[in-house]
C-alpha cells in the first residue's frame, strides 16, 4: 500500500525527530557553558588569568542577589526593556514601511539600497552626540538610535522578501484577477514574511546592542547605565553580573521573536 | 460554435527590426466538454500561447473568444494550473483549495465545506490540514489542480503541470484528472511536451512546429473513454504515439539544431 501511495505521488513527506534529539540540543548548550565557565574559574584560581582583570564566575554568581536588591536590577531591566520594546515598535511600523515603499518604487529602491546597505555597518552608536543635541539627555535619545542601528537589516530584508516571491506565485493571482492591493496582502506579504522576520530578529538585536551602548555611554536608563557605575566604582563582579542581565534580556527578546514568528508563520 | 477559440495568434519578443517571431497565426478551436493538448518541442512557444489565452500576456495579435464572446486580459471563464509548483506555502492544503472562495467572499464554514469537496476529487482526503512542504511533489500539484477546479472555470488551462514528476506518478495523476473530466466534463487545454500523457488524456492533440510556433497537425485521439491510464498498452496507443512523434521528430530535431547552431555563433550554452 505504502509503495502504491508513493508510486501515485501520495507519500507525504515526513519529519522525524525524536524527543531525544530535540531534548539533547539544550542539554549539550547548557553544559558546554558550565564546562566553559568552570575552565574560566581554573585559569584565574590558577593565575593564568588575572583575577583583578576578570573576577571569578564564582563572585559574579554571588554578587548577583547583591546587585538586584541594591541596584534595583527589576526597575532597570524594565527601562531596557521599555527601551528596547519601543524601538522594536518603531522598526516593525517604520522598517518595514519603508522596505514597502522601496519595493514599490524601482528607482527610489536603486537610489537607496547601497547607502542603506553602508548605514548597517556603520558605528551609529558614535553619534550619540547629534541625538543628544536633538532628542536631549533622554531615554528618547536611547530608543531613536536604537531604532536608526536596527533599521538597515529591516528595510533590506523586507525589500529582498518582497522581490524574492516566486513569480508563478503572482501569477496565480493574477490568473485570479487579484487587484494589486489584494495581491500585496494574500501573496507578496505572506511569501515574504520569513525572510521580514529574519530582517526583524537582526534589527532587534543592533537595536539592543546599541541601546545598551548608548546607556552606557550618556549613563542614563537601565542596565547600561548600571554596567558604567559598576565599573567606575571597580565592582567587577558585579559589573559582569549586570553584563548577565543584558543577556538575559536579549534572550527573552530572542525567543519572543521566535514565539511571534511561529505563531504568525502558522497562523497566516 | 467551438466553446474556445484561438484565432490568428502572432507573438513577437524583442524590438522592431530584431524581434523575435515566437507564435505565428495560430487557430485553434476547443468544444465544450473537450480535452484538447496542445504538444510541440521546447521552445516552441506552447507557454506563451497558454499565458496568452489565459490573459497574462497581453502584447499580441489575434483574438481569443469563450463562448463567441471575444475576452481580453484574466477573464473568470479560465482557470489556470501552472507548470512550477504553485501551492501557497503558508497555507494548508484545504486554504489553499479554498483561495478563490476566499476571493469571492465566501463565509469560512461554507467555503470550508466546499473545498473539502475539491479535496476529495484529487484525492487528498485526510491531507487537509497539511501544510504544502508535507506534501509529495504530485501531491502539490494535485492542490493545485483543485484549487483551480474550486474556481469552477468554464475552460481548464493547464502547463505541463506534471512536468517535473516521474513517469508513474504522472500516469497515475493522469488517471486522476481522467476521473475528474469524466465528473465535471470540463473543457480543458493541456499544454505539455510529452507524447504519452497528450495520448492518454486527450480527446485531440494539437503538433506545434518548432520557432516560430505553427500549428501543424491535429490528430483525433478516437480511444474509449472513460480511460485510464491502462490504455497505454493497447495497439491503437501506441499507432497514435508513433503517428504523434513521427511529426514531433523534426521539430525536435530543428529546434536541438536551432541551440547548437545558437551556442556555437553567440556563446550561448545548450
Amino acid at each position: 500500500m505504502d509503495e502504491r501511495r508513493a508510486a501515485a505521488g501520495t507519500e507525504p513527506v515526513r519529519r522525524t525527530v525524536s524527543t531525544d534529539r530535540r531534548g539533547a540540543a539544550p542539554a549539550l548548550g547548557v553544559s558546554t557553558l558550565i564546562v566553559v565557565v568552570a575552565c574560566i574559574e581554573g585559569l584565574i584560581r590558577a593565575n593564568v588569568i588575572n583575577p583583578f582583570v576578570v573576577p571569578l564566575p564564582s563572585q559574579v554568581l554571588a554578587a548577583i542577589p547583591r546587585i538586584v536588591a541594591e541596584e534595583d536590577i527589576p526597575h532597570r531591566f524594565w527601562q531596557t526593556m521599555q527601551e528596547a520594546l519601543w524601538a522594536s515598535l518603531l522598526l516593525i511600523v517604520v522598517g518595514i514601511a519603508l522596505g514597502m515603499l522601496l519595493f514599490r518604487f524601482r528607482l527610489l529602491r536603486r537610489a537607496c539600497e547601497t547607502g542603506i546597505a553602508a548605514l548597517a555597518s556603520a558605528p551609529i552608536v558614535l553619534m550619540y552626540p547629534l541625538f543628544l543635541v536633538i532628542f536631549g539627555r533622554s531615554a528618547t535619545t536611547i530608543v531613536m538610535i536604537g531604532f536608526i542601528a536596527g533599521l538597515p537589516p529591516v528595510i533590506l530584508k523586507t525589500v529582498e522578501g518582497l522581490a524574492g516571491t516566486r513569480k508563478v506565485l503572482l501569477d496565480v493571482g493574477r490568473s485570479f484577477r487579484l487587484a494589486d492591493a489584494q495581491l500585496f496582502r494574500k501573496i507578496l506579504l505572506p511569501a515574504a514574511m520569513p525572510s521580514i522576520f529574519v530582517g526583524l530578529r537582526l534589527g532587534l538585536i543592533f537595536a539592543l546592542i546599541n541601546i545598551v551602548g548608548v546607556e552606557f555611554l550618556i549613563n542614563f536608563g537601565g542596565l547600561g547605565q548600571l554596567i558604567n557605575e559598576l565599573a567606575e566604582r571597580y565592582d567587577l563582579p558585579g559589573m559582569y553580573g549586570a553584563i548577565g542581565f543584558v543577556i538575559l534580556v536579549s534572550v527573552v527578546f530572542f525567543v519572543a521573536c521566535e514565539r511571534a514568528e511561529r505563531w504568525l508563520l502558522s497562523s497566516r | 460554435m467551438p466553446f474556445l477559440a484561438v484565432t490568428d495568434i502572432v507573438k513577437r519578443f524583442g524590438a522592431e527590426d530584431d524581434a523575435i517571431v515566437a507564435i505565428d497565426g495560430v487557430s485553434l478551436d476547443v468544444a465544450h466538454g473537450e480535452f484538447v493538448s496542445v504538444i510541440g518541442p521546447s521552445g516552441c512557444g506552447k507557454s506563451t500561447l497558454f499565458n496568452i489565452i489565459g490573459g497574462l500576456i497581453g502584447d499580441y495579435e489575434g483574438r481569443v473568444s469563450v463562448g463567441g464572446e471575444q475576452v481580453s486580459g484574466t477573464h473568470p471563464a479560465f482557470g489556470m494550473v501552472f507548470q512550477e509548483e504553485s501551492t501557497f506555502p503558508w497555507r494548508t492544503v484545504l486554504d489553499n483549495v479554498a483561495f478563490p472562495l476566499e476571493l469571492a467572499g465566501m463565509g469560512k464554514r461554507e467555503r470550508h465545506e466546499r473545498a473539502l469537496h475539491f479535496v476529495s476529487m484529487v484525492g487528498l482526503d485526510g491531507f487537509e490540514r497539511r501544510y504544502p512542504s508535507e506534501l509529495s511533489g504530485g501531491m502539490r500539484q494535485r492542490v493545485s489542480i483543485a484549487r483551480t477546479l474550486a474556481s469552477e472555470p468554464r475552460i481548464l488551462l493547464m502547463d505541463e503541470p506534471f512536468a517535473a514528476l516521474d513517469e508513474q506518478t504522472r500516469l497515475l495523476l493522469g488517471d486522476k484528472v481522467l476521473q475528474i473530466h469524466q465528473q465535471l466534463h470540463q473543457t480543458t487545454l493541456l499544454i505539455t511536451h510529452n507524447i504519452t500523457e497528450a495520448v492518454q488524456l486527450s480527446d485531440r492533440v494539437l503538433v506545434m512546429t518548432y520557432r516560430p510556433g505553427r500549428l501543424k497537425r491535429s490528430v483525433a485521439i478516437d480511444l474509449p473513454r472513460p480511460r485510464s491510464s491502462e490504455v497505454v498498452g493497447s495497439d491503437a496507443f501506441g499507432h497514435y504515439v508513433a503517428q504523434i512523434w513521427s511529426d514531433l521528430r523534426e521539430e525536435a530535431s530543428r529546434g536541438i539544431r536551432d541551440v547548437e547552431s545558437r551556442a556555437l555563433q553567440g556563446g550561448e550554452a545548450p
